[in-house]
């Protein structure tokens, strides 16, 4: 161009996103960068989060009011999913791409180059030793390289002389690329799993009936159920387990020293021949089977109640009961009956019982209160109101299999028709004539299902990013060179003047250590120089 | 049983009182010793030398020659390592470091077979093992640098770790069945080499920044500045113990995830715990980096390090005292 440069539109642009390119992969940004990586993801562990405990964030909104309602609008209850946390690492993790790519190919120059030229004077290297040694300069170099293999060498000829350029280290980038390659293949195996993983919690009878078989066939069969982004919940892995036994175990003070679930399986193959396998589920052992993970959470009880109707018919039914208190597992929980025989839901809901109240595996009474003295099944008790009428079942309206709903006591649709202190066999006479009877106490386990095709994934970047870590902190990338000239004082040129300098290119690399070494090893003589 | 939990406790407290001891020692050699009567006659000479300045401006000579003048009583000492009584103070406090260091492993051993465990499974012998650490790294660094009259600002908050140990102690007893697992053995040891390893150069990096300060304004520390060692050193420290640290804590925080996919469902789940001790990495990481780059090393770095341990320490006492976590049972 004859008219020279014409800032067009077009090229401001292009300057404008070089620009920015360079902004974002130097250095100094990927810094700030790391510092608010650390800032954004700190109001997670300060704040109660969604993913951990949804009714406790609930309770701080209510407390804080606009200022809760703020923070929840600026995603300040799923720092981990929010728009700003996840900009951040993306943008750190462009920056990493951009910062480190133009690195592979110096590398990969530097791999292919020969190590540099000897300086012209070495005694103003860091490290810099010389002597007057016994033999030629040929002998004398020839043990260099003898000293120095391993190391990538080039020998060049001087005026005069030779000398020895070596480097040794190379490793240390790769270690630095691995690291932050494995990094950022970790991450992207960790998004994986949060697109194709999925993670469902159901709660089991312990004792092998029907209630203690859960089958992982669909996601009406979980209690609560977190699909991962992909995950419709059709095509889950295929098995069943059952739960036969569940013993925990105790230390005399009450602290419990194992839990214990003894499981059935059926799995792949085995589910249409209807095999099962055993496995013992304990909390640091889970059960792996086809890619899912089977983990015990937690334990509880379920009172059993037998309903005698005035009719005759009986009922029988034990749901689990939540622990109220974890050392002591008093619970809580609501057992409720549909009265038999009745077609008219209009007339039924007048007559169904709910059974609430408190459940102590050990019982302690305080006057008629019932408290646990600890959590084994010793002397168990409950403490129960029977209430009689619209349990509210019908309403459309989700209700919580813990408890009763309020809203019908309120309105006076549920009524208390009796309070007892019941231990088993022992039982309550309403006014119409049933009879309430405790009659056994039956145990839970809570599981939760895994699924994370990408886990695998995960631990091996993880350990790539061990390696290469270790490789880029441990190894010094470092030089030495070595010059021989002959000795000018001497006649028959069998003494060699050896000039020894090392460089290391890290910083605080200590390699003083190692390059004495060499230069021991290099300027042994009977005498040394002047 | 018993007998071997109480000879643990014993030795516990012996340990702590005779790091005491050794502190009271070494002061004595960072009062009185070589460096700082060096240090303190530089300081006079550079006073001297600045009023001569003002006076006459051509002090320049004078100044280097009483320079000279200064470092020539010093330099007979320098030779061999300084025989003052000063300096015997100095290596009688390291000596009784070292006996307090084997009392306190003997402190952890004891622990462990009174527990029928490994040594580590809440607060207090979290840090009982920790502040081990620190006092081990220390006497390695004490014998390759010449820093032994700064031994007290090592054992200062050892000495102060092992005292809030002290008020979390429990009862040597079998773990909780969450912790029944190899990975205990594993994941908190690494936690703990890292955690006492991250001590050293956080309290290096603190100094760094007092000498700084002092570099800035001459009345800022200027009592204990004039006794530290050089800005340089001090990166050192940093630096190296850092990058030994760096790796066992990140294969710490892994081996945590391992563990806590089999223990808990899932190997990474953001419980505070978790996130605290991601951001300290993210701030070790930065500092490495900070290092590297220019413009942000010297005072920035020491700022970042410093930043990174009391990160560890908040991890430490807040996370498990404070909120309630996945974490939490392996406290008090």
């Amino acid at each position: 161009m004859t008219t020279g440069y014409v800032n067009t539109p077009a090229r401001r642009a292009l300057a404008f996103a070089r620009n920015t390119w360079r902004g974002l992969t130097s250095m100094r940004t990927a810094l700030i960068l790391l510092f608010l990586l650390a800032l954004a993801a700190l109001p997670g562990a300060m704040l109660p989060q969604y993913s951990l405990n949804t009714p406790k964030v609930d309770a701080y909104i209510a407390e804080h009011g606009w200022w809760g309602e703020l923070l929840d609008a600026l995603g300040f209850f799923e720092v981990y999913s929010s728009a700003w946390f996840s900009a951040i690492y993306l943008l750190l993790m462009v920056s990493i791409v951009g910062c480190l790519l133009p690195r592979f190919l110096e590398y990969y120059r530097a791999l292919r180059a020969e190590p540099v030229l000897t300086p012209r004077n070495l005694s103003r290297l860091p490290h810099f030793r010389t002597a007057t040694v016994d033999g030629t300069p040929e002998e004398v170099l020839a043990r260099a390289k003898q000293r120095l293999r391993g190391w990538r060498m080039v020998e060049r000829t001087e005026d005069g002389g030779a000398s020895i350029s070596a480097e040794r280290g190379y490793l240390r980038e790769a270690g630095n690329l691995l690291f932050h390659f494995s990094m950022l293949g970790l991450i992207v195996c960790v998004a994986l799993g949060k697109l194709y993983g999925y993670e469902g919690q159901v709660i089991v009878h312990a004792g092998g009936g029907p209630e203690s078989e859960f089958c992982n066939a669909g996601i009406y069969a979980y209690d609560s159920f977190e699909p991962g982004l992909r995950v419709d919940g059709t095509e889950l892995t295929s098995f069943c387990i059952r739960v036969t036994d569940f013993t925990p175990t105790f230390l005399p003070n009450g602290q419990p020293s194992s839990f214990r679930a003894q499981v059935q399986y059926s799995a792949g193959e085995d589910l249409e021949a209807g095999r099962w396998k055993t496995h013992q589920l304990e909390v640091n052992n889970p059960l792996r089977t086809e890619g899912d993970r089977v983990y015990l959470l937690g334990h509880g009880f379920a009172p059993e109640f037998t309903v005698t109707f005035p009719d005759g018919t009986k009922r029988v039914q034990a749901t689990q009961w939540r622990p109220a208190d974890q050392t002591t597992f008093l619970s809580d929980g609501a057992t409720k009956f549909d009265p038999p025989g009745i077609t008219d839901s209009r007339e039924r809901r007048t007559k169904q019982l709910a059974i609430t109240g408190l459940f102590a595996p050990t019982a302690a009474f305080q006057g008629k209160v019932l408290t646990s003295a600890g959590p084994q099944l010793l002397d168990p008790a409950v403490a129960v109101d029977i209430l009689r009428g619209d349990l509210g079942l019908e309403s459309g309206r989700a209700q919580s299999i813990f408890s009763i709903d309020q809203d019908m006591i309120e309105q006076k649709r549920l009524k208390r028709v009796a309070r007892e202190n019941l231990r088993p066999g022992e039982s309550v006479v309403l006014d119409d004539g049933t009879k309430v009877e405790f009659t056994g106490v039956k145990r839970w386990v809570s599981l939760q299902v895994s699924h994370d095709p990408a886990q695998e994934g995960v631990l091996g970047f993880a350990v790539a990013t061990m390696i290469g870590l270790l490789m880029s902190l441990l190894i010094k990338r470092r030089r030495v060179w070595i010059r021989v000239t002959p000795a000018s004082d001497e006649t028959s040129g069998t003494r060699t003047v050896v000039q020894v300098g090392g460089l290391a290119k890290t910083d605080q690399a200590g390699y003083g250590e190692e390059f004495g070494a060499i230069a021991d090893e290099l300027l042994r003589t009977k005498e040394q120089a002047r | 049983m018993t007998a071997y939990s109480q000879f643990s406790d014993l030795s516990y407290t012996t340990a702590a009182a005779i790091y005491v001891l050794a502190m009271l020692f070494v002061l004595v050699e960072q009062a009185f010793g070589r460096v700082a009567r060096q240090r303190v006659a530089q300081r006079d000479l550079a006073k001297q030398r600045a009023l001569v300045g003002a006076g006459a401006p051509v002090a320049d000579g004078d100044g280097a020659d009483a320079t000279h003048d200064a470092a020539v009583p010093a330099a007979p000492s320098a030779g061999r390592p300084a025989s003052g009584r000063p300096e015997r103070f100095g290596r009688m406090g390291i000596a009784l470091m070292v006996l307090g260091a084997l009392l306190h492993v003997a402190a952890l051993v004891l622990r462990g077979l009174a527990a029928g465990r490994a040594p580590w499974g809440n607060m207090y012998e979290y840090l009982m093992a920790l502040s081990l650490v620190a006092v081990v790294t220390w006497l390695v660094l004490v014998r390759k640098y010449p820093l032994r009259h700064l031994t007290a600002f090592v054992l200062l908050p050892v000495v102060f770790l092992m005292f809030v140990g002290g008020t979390l102690y429990v009862e040597a007893g079998p773990l909780v069945p969450a912790l029944q697992s190899y990975w205990l053995v594993i994941h908190v040891a690494a936690a703990i080499v890292a955690s006492g390893m991250f001590l050293v150069p956080g309290v290096a990096s603190v100094l760094y920044l007092m000498r700084t300060a002092n570099e800035g304004n001459p009345r800022r520390f200027r009592r204990l500045a004039e006794r530290l060692p050089g800005k340089d050193v001090l990166d050192r420290i940093a630096y190296r113990t850092s990058v030994l640290a760096f790796p066992i804590y990140t294969f710490g925080v892994f081996a945590g995830a391992i563990w806590a996919e089999s223990a808990w469902g899932r190997f990474w789940d953001w419980d505070p715990k978790e996130t605290v001790s991601f951001v300290a990495w993210v701030i070790y990481a930065a500092y490495l980096h900070a290092r590297a780059t220019a413009g942000w090393r010297g005072k920035p770095a020491a700022w970042i390090n410093t930043a990174g341990f009391a990160c560890i320490v908040f991890n430490f006492f807040f996370i498990n005292l404070v909120t309630a976590g996945l974490h939490s049972y392996a406290g008090v």
